[in-house]
């Protein structure tokens, strides 16, 4: 065995949660959320809302404006993360009482955490102040379902938007867009593996090692492997992905690590664009699945006259740089949640091709 | 809408007891209106789009199994995506034993309906049109079936694709019939696909009229066992406007139907006039690869009791005139460019009702030039024995009665 590896046993060690709850108590009842509003069954009034029609039904948060998490909300953030027309993103996960995350090491699933049934993730979409959407993603006894909910322009109600939405929008970087907000069956598209819905962003390789220890030692996770402090926790067969922003990790680190964030999804087996052969997860190490003189099958006018995704050397002949540098929505990729182009990652995969060797 | 009390819950997997129908109009919200029919029908519903002009700003998607979804015919409701800012096709299925039918949509930015791992699904009466005619920024495929298996295209249209019309991939048991295909680079492509029928369908002004691919490097692979039969391929000279790099952006103007890499493939009793570089068309495929599951060569493609002219009299392909001349005039309707598995492969047959001529290629990726054309001489075709079971499921044929 390795030296310095400790296997924190699950619970041992459950220390309190240290998320800043709201302040001291008044004289109200604790708030609570709510696990049937979660798992979609029966509630205390006798209907069943398997859809809760606002976001406030859940009880995730204390306040109408979602600014305060409830007890038992737990944040987090992702090393990189997924880029949408640069919304700013607040995540939070919830877990009902006394279960535990896992990193049973899936092998279908490399790294992603495993959620209990009762389980939510929380991730709202901000451009400044101002709240967009919601998307709550619950785990039920029959798998995940995901659920997109809108904010109203007093930021005091977010309702269910099954059929998403347009809303016009100035980006960080000026750009004045028409944001789109996904429909329940567009969250599916992303969010899906082998026909059924799965989280896809909270992989331990994704967050920070902090975030993680924290987490074991508050007794949130277990099967987790705490080796030395520099690489962090990991589970079985694990590695990690770079910070997006850290000027210190190779170029082909983080192009591989923004490809599975922000591409992978869909370009996997079983994913939503499979048939494509293109696989661009992290785990992928062919470089032809990648795209490395890989021919287009069904890019169509996507392809842009260009003969493979990816051209060693040559970034301007890459179908990859492209499909991610165009926002023509019969070319632009990814094909969902975003309407700008990324020029940061632009630039980054155009650097990563025109290093590659043959 | 939520009906799901407990009972229900317990009877929701069984048969559609309770099916409904929604009615969706055209005007303000329908694309909200629409979608949100889409997700909350429940498997045997039935979505009915009344008579109009649906404009469309997003591409609709459908996940529940068994929908219908009716329109008032291909001329009557028109999915309107001229203005589409999103979403890679008009309309996404991903659900199984669905039915579309009696529909039309126009410009769609990217696919029009695109159906993925979508078993048993229906198209009929289905209209996908670029009003603008061809061009480059057309949407790649009009009726686009992937990695599903049952797949049934019935008295449907395609047209202006810049890409392929009719397009069905890495599927089995497809029957694409009584449809029309015009306009498009590709008309109809099987692609990786295995147990197809393609049957009296129209198919003029393409580049290429009907295609029969497999390539390398796909999830699903080994397509065969496609039948052409019956259809009146005429007129396929529209200039290939394919966006450079698609596999069809070398398939040459004039091409009647083609088969590339693929094994038992009948095409009989059509009518193939007016497709001016080859009426037939039978090659290996020639890029370089590495996928040990591919077999690049054509197999026991039979090629029998078509009703044809003279064959190619305006040749896409340099030293087109050359050729002519050598042949006295046109070049005969059957291409083949010689290339075969191996000496007990038979790859191509023919009973010699039409003449035909070989490139006498001797292996792949050899340059043309290289090329040694001389008059076809290939065994005739052994009886078909085996293809009762290709085509789209009976069930699928009931559906549309």
């Amino acid at each position: 065995m390795r030296r310095g590896i400790a296997l924190l046993a699950a619970g041992a060690l459950a220390l309190s949660v240290s998320i800043a709850t709201s302040n001291d108590a008044s004289a109200l009842p604790p708030p609570r959320i709510n696990d049937e509003a979660i798992l979609g069954i029966e509630q205390l009034d006798g209907e069943v809302r398997e859809m809760p029609r606002t976001l406030a039904e859940y009880g995730f948060f204390l306040d109408a404006a979602a600014r305060s998490p409830a007890p038992g909300l737990i944040p987090y953030e992702l090393n990189t993360p997924l880029w949408s027309d640069g919304a700013d993103k607040l995540r939070y996960i919830y877990l009902p009482e006394g279960e535990m995350l896992d990193t049973d090491g899936d092998l279908d699933n490399p790294g992603l955490l495993q959620f209990p049934v009762g389980s939510a993730i929380i991730k709202t979409f901000a451009f400044g102040e101002r709240y967009v959407e919601t998307r709550v993603l619950v785990h039920r006894a029959d798998g995940w379902v995901a659920l997109p909910y809108r904010w109203n322009q007093e930021q005091t109600e977010a309702r269910l938007a099954l059929a998403g939405a347009r809303i016009p929008i100035t980006t960080p970087s000026g750009e004045e867009i028409s944001y789109r907000i996904p429909n329940k069956n567009q969250c599916k598209s992303c969010h899906s593996k082998d026909g059924e819905i799965v989280p896809i962003g909270p992989k331990v390789r994704n967050l920070s090692f902090r975030w993680l220890t924290r987490m074991a030692l508050d007794g949130h996770i277990k099967n987790i492997l705490v080796k030395d402090p520099i690489e962090g926790p990991l589970p079985v067969g694990g590695s990690r992905m770079p910070e997006w922003n850290d000027e210190d990790a190779s170029t082909e680190v983080l192009a591989r690590a923004y490809l599975d964030v922000n591409c992978a999804h869909c370009h996997q087996p079983g994913g939503g664009a499979s048939n494509s052969g293109l696989d661009l997860r992290w785990e992928q190490s062919d470089r032809f699945a990648i795209g490395v003189n890989k021919p287009p099958v069904a890019a169509g006018r996507g392809a842009g006259g260009l003969l493979v995704s990816i051209e060693p050397g040559a970034p301007e002949r890459s179908i990859l740089v492209h499909r991610m540098d165009s926002n023509d929505p019969g070319v632009a990729m990814p094909e969902l949640g975003r309407s700008t182009i990324d020029r940061k990652a632009v630039a980054l995969m155009r650097k990563w091709i025109s290093e590659m060797g043959e | 809408m939520m009906r799901l009390t407990a009972t229900a819950l317990l009877l929701a997997s069984a048969a559609p007891v309770w099916a409904e129908t929604h009615t969706i109009s055209p005007g303000e919200g329908a694309q909200e209106r629409l979608q949100e029919a889409l997700i909350l029908a429940e498997p045997g519903d039935e979505i009915v789009l009344e008579a109009g002009r649906y404009t469309l700003t997003d591409g609709l998607s459908l996940d529940v199994d068994g929908v219908t979804v009716r329109g008032a015919g291909m001329d009557g409701t028109v999915l309107d995506f001229t203005a589409q800012e999103g979403s890679g096709e008009g309309l996404l299925v991903t659900s199984d034993n669905v039915t579309l039918r009696d529909f039309a949509l126009e410009n769609p930015k990217g696919d029009g309906i695109k159906s993925k791992g979508a078993d048993n699904i229906v198209y009929y009466r289905i209209r996908v049109t670029w009003t603008g005619g061809p061009k480059p920024t057309n949407g790649a495929y009009g009726i686009y079936p992937v990695e599903s298996t049952g797949v049934l295209v019935s008295h449907s249209e395609v047209s202006g694709a810049s890409d392929a019309g009719i397009y069905v991939g890495q599927s089995s048991k497809i029957t694409v019939r009584h449809s029309i295909a015009s306009d498009n680079v590709a008309g109809i492509e099987i692609e990786n696909s295995r147990d197809a029928v393609v049957s009296q369908n129209f198919v003029t002004r393409n580049t290429g009229g009907i295609l029969v691919f497999d390539l390398p490097g796909l999830p699903v692979m080994g397509g065969g066992n496609v039948m052409i039969v019956n259809n009146l391929v005429v007129d396929n000279d529209t200039e290939n406007f394919a966006p450079p790099g698609n596999i069809v952006a070398g398939v040459r103007r004039g091409t009647g139907i083609m088969v590339m890499a693929n094994e038992n493939v009948w095409i009989e009793n059509n009518i193939v006039q007016r497709n001016v570089t080859a009426p037939f068309m039978v090659i290996a495929y020639t890029q370089p690869y590495e996928d040990e599951r591919y077999n690049p060569y054509p197999r026991e493609v039979s090629i029998s009791h078509n009703i044809t002219d003279i064959g190619g009299t305006n040749p896409d392909f340099e030293g087109g005139e050359m050729l002519m001349a050598a042949f006295g005039g046109a070049l005969p309707p059957i291409l083949w460019d010689g290339l075969s598995q191996d000496e007990n492969t038979v790859a191509l047959r023919t009973i010699g009702d039409v003449p035909g001529w070989s490139l006498n290629l001797e292996r792949q990726g050899q340059s043309l030039s290289e090329a040694r054309p001389g008059p076809l001489d290939v065994p005739a075709p052994i009886s078909l024995t085996e293809a009762d079971d290709w085509g789209a499921p009976a069930e699928l044929e009931a559906r549309i009665g």
